[in-house]
C-alpha cells in the first residue's frame, strides 16, 4: 500500500504547482525507497529510465533548421501563402490539417507533423494569417486561441490517427505487455482495426469544434472589430 | 551499417555546442546554471550509450539527472536575449524567397518517409543501411540534416552558428519542460518496479462490485484516463490499469475480446493525455514554442474533445468488446 504514497506526491505537486521535474523527480525517489530499492537502485533506475526514452527528445534536431527558415521569414511566407486562399477560414484550414494529420499518423509517418517541425512554423501562422484575411490583426486572446488550437490540432490528429497503423509505439507495448504477461498471441492488425472507430469519432467531434471556432470568432470579432475602428480612427 | 546511437551522439553535441553558446551569452543572468543543465543533458545523451548496451554503470547517469532536476527544478536556468532579424527584415526576406522557403522545412518529413519506406529495404553487404527498427528515428534525424545543408545553400547562410543559434533559442523557450517526458518515463518504470499497479489492481477489487461489466468499462476507461492525467503518459497508465481491471474483471471474467478492451483502453488513457500539464511534450512544449502566455492554452483547447471522445470510447467498448 505505502508505494501509492508516490501517486499521492505527484497528485499534491500537481495540485500546488510545484515544478513538474521536481514533482516528478521526488515522487520517484520516495517510490523507489518505500518500494524497497536502495538508494543505488533508485538512482540507477533514473539513469536507466533517462537512456531508454531518449527518442522522445530528439525533436531537438529540427530545431536549427527551422530557426534558420524562420529568421529568413518562412512563418511571414506561411501567411502570405494562405491569404491567398480567399475561402479558407481558420476552423476549415485547421480541420483540413486535423485529417492529414491523422491520415498520415494512421499510415505511420508520424513524424510529418510536430509542434516544433510543423504548428510553429507554418500550421499556427496559417491559421492567424487565415483569421487576420478577415478581420485584420487579431487581439491578443485570439491569437492565443487560434495558436493553442493549432497545436490541438496536431496533437488529436496524431492521438487517434498512429494507433490505426500496426507500428507504433503504443500498439506495440500492448501486444507486447498482454503476449508476455498473460501469454497471448494477440496480433497488432486487429488491435489497429479497433482504434479506426475512436479515430472517426475524433475526426468528428474535434473538426465540429473547428469548425465552431470560425462562427465563434464570425460572432466576437465583428463585433469587436467595430470598436476597434472606431478606437483606430480616434487615435 | 548507420546506428540510432550515433543519431543521439549528434544530438549530445548539439545540445553541447548550445551549452557552450549559453556560457557565452552574457545577456543571460542564469547563464551558468543554464550552461550546466544543457551541457549535463549532452553528456548524459551520449553516456546513455554504454548504459543501453550495459557496458558502463547507470548510477552516475542517474546522479547527473538528479543535478538536472536541481537545476531546473530551483531555478537555477534563465534565457538570454534573443538576437534574431526584425519583422520588416523577414517580411523583406519573405517577399524574396517566396515559397522557396518552404522547400526545407518540407525536406525532413519528405526525408523521413523515405528513409522510413524505401532505404528501409535497401541492404549493402548484407547489411541494412539503417539500424533495424530505428528507421523512423534516424529518417528524421538524416531528414534534418539535409533539411539544413538545402536551407543554408538556398538562403547562402555561410555561418553554421547561425542555425545553431536559432534553434539554441527555442531550446532556451522550451526550458525543462523538455525533459519532463523522459523524467516521466522514469517515474513510469520506478512505479513498474515497485508494484503500484498491482496496489492498485487490489484496492479497485475490493471496492468494484463484482458481475456489473458496464461499471467495470467504465471504471477502466476512466481510470486509464484519470492514470495518464498524473502520469502524463497513457504507456505509464496501461500496464497499471489492464493489469487491474483491463484483464481480470474485463477480458478473463466478463469475456471480452481482448482486441476491444486494451486497443480502446488505450485510446481512453490518449483522451487523459490531451488534459493534462504533466504531458509536457505534447500540451506545454507546443505552448511555450508557440510563445503562448497562457501556457495551458492547447489543454484548454483539447478538453472538450477529450471529454466527449472518453464517452465515445466507453460506448464502443460496451458495444464492440462483449
Amino acid at each position: 500500500m505505502i508505494v501509492l504514497l508516490g501517486v499521492a506526491v505527484v497528485i499534491a505537486g500537481f495540485a500546488t504547482r510545484r515544478n513538474p521535474l521536481l514533482v516528478v523527480g521526488i515522487a520517484g525517489i520516495a517510490t523507489g525507497l518505500l518500494g524497497g530499492l536502495s538508494p543505488r537502485e533508485v538512482l540507477a533506475s533514473f539513469g536507466e529510465g533517462f537512456a531508454s526514452s531518449r527518442s522522445v527528445t530528439i525533436f531537438v534536431i529540427t530545431l536549427p533548421v527551422i530557426g534558420l527558415l524562420e529568421r529568413y521569414g518562412l512563418q511571414e511566407q506561411a501567411r502570405r501563402l494562405i491569404s491567398r486562399f480567399a475561402r479558407l477560414t481558420t476552423g476549415r484550414f485547421l480541420t483540413l490539417y486535423l485529417g492529414l494529420r491523422q491520415i498520415t499518423s494512421a499510415l505511420g509517418l508520424t513524424t510529418l507533423g510536430g509542434p516544433a517541425q510543423s504548428v510553429r512554423p507554418l500550421v499556427a501562422p496559417m491559421a492567424e494569417a487565415a483569421a487576420e484575411k478577415k478581420y485584420g490583426p487579431l487581439p491578443e486572446k485570439w491569437r492565443e486561441k487560434v495558436r493553442s488550437h493549432s497545436s490541438g490540432a496536431d496533437t488529436v490528429g496524431l492521438f487517434f490517427g498512429e494507433d490505426c497503423f500496426l507500428a507504433i509505439g503504443s500498439i506495440l507495448l500492448i501486444t507486447g505487455f498482454v503476449n508476455t504477461t498473460y501469454n497471448q498471441h494477440l496480433e497488432p492488425l486487429h488491435l489497429a482495426l479497433w482504434a479506426i472507430p475512436t479515430a472517426v469519432c475524433a475526426f468528428f467531434i474535434h473538426g465540429a469544434r473547428l469548425l465552431r471556432l470560425d462562427r465563434q470568432m464570425a460572432r466576437e470579432l465583428a463585433a469587436a472589430g467595430a470598436t476597434e475602428a472606431d478606437k483606430e480612427s480616434a487615435k | 551499417m548507420i546506428r540510432a546511437e550515433w543519431f543521439y551522439w549528434l544530438i549530445g553535441a548539439v545540445f553541447l555546442v548550445m551549452a557552450a553558446q549559453m556560457f557565452l551569452d552574457r545577456t543571460n543572468p542564469k547563464r551558468l546554471g543554464t550552461a550546466a543543465f544543457w551541457g549535463l543533458l549532452g553528456v548524459g545523451f551520449v553516456y546513455s550509450t554504454w548504459v543501453v548496451d550495459k557496458s558502463a554503470p547507470s548510477e552516475p547517469l542517474g546522479a547527473l539527472v538528479l543535478v538536472m532536476i536541481v537545476l531546473a527544478g530551483f531555478n537555477f536556468t534563465g534565457r538570454g536575449k534573443v538576437s534574431t532579424t526584425t519583422p520588416g527584415q523577414r517580411t523583406a526576406s519573405a517577399v524574396r524567397f517566396g515559397s522557396k522557403l518552404f522547400i526545407p522545412a518540407l525536406t525532413i518529413p519528405v526525408v523521413a518517409m523515405l528513409c522510413a519506406t524505401l532505404v528501409k529495404k535497401i541492404h549493402v553487404g548484407g547489411e541494412p543501411i539503417f539500424q533495424d527498427g530505428s528507421e523512423t528515428i534516424l529518417g528524421l534525424g538524416v531528414g534534418s540534416l539535409v533539411a539544413l545543408a538545402v536551407g543554408m545553400l538556398l538562403l547562402r547562410e555561410k555561418k553554421i552558428t547561425v542555425p545553431i543559434h536559432a534553434g539554441r533559442n527555442m531550446v532556451e523557450a522550451m526550458g525543462w519542460a523538455l525533459l519532463l517526458p523522459q523524467l516521466l518515463a522514469v517515474l513510469g518504470s520506478i512505479f513498474q518496479k515497485t508494484g503500484v499497479g498491482t496496489q492498485v489492481g487490489r484496492i479497485t477489487e475490493a471496492v468494484l462490485p463484482s458481475g456489473m461489466i458496464y461499471v467495470s468499462v467504465i471504471v477502466y476507461c476512466l481510470g486509464m484516463a484519470l492514470f495518464t492525467i498524473i502520469m502524463g503518459n497513457a504507456f505509464a497508465a496501461f500496464p497499471v490499469m489492464t493489469a487491474a481491471i483491463g484483464w481480470p474483471v474485463l477480458i478473463e471474467s466478463g469475456g471480452g475480446d481482448p482486441a476491444v478492451v486494451l486497443a480502446v483502453g488505450m485510446l481512453a488513457g490518449f483522451c487523459g493525455t490531451l488534459c493534462t500539464p504533466m504531458a509536457a511534450n505534447y500540451n506545454l512544449v507546443p505552448a511555450a514554442l508557440l510563445e503562448l502566455k497562457d501556457q495551458y492554452g492547447p489543454i484548454k483547447a483539447q478538453i472538450p474533445t477529450a471529454g466527449a471522445l472518453l464517452l465515445c470510447n466507453i460506448a464502443i467498448l460496451s458495444l464492440f468488446a462483449f
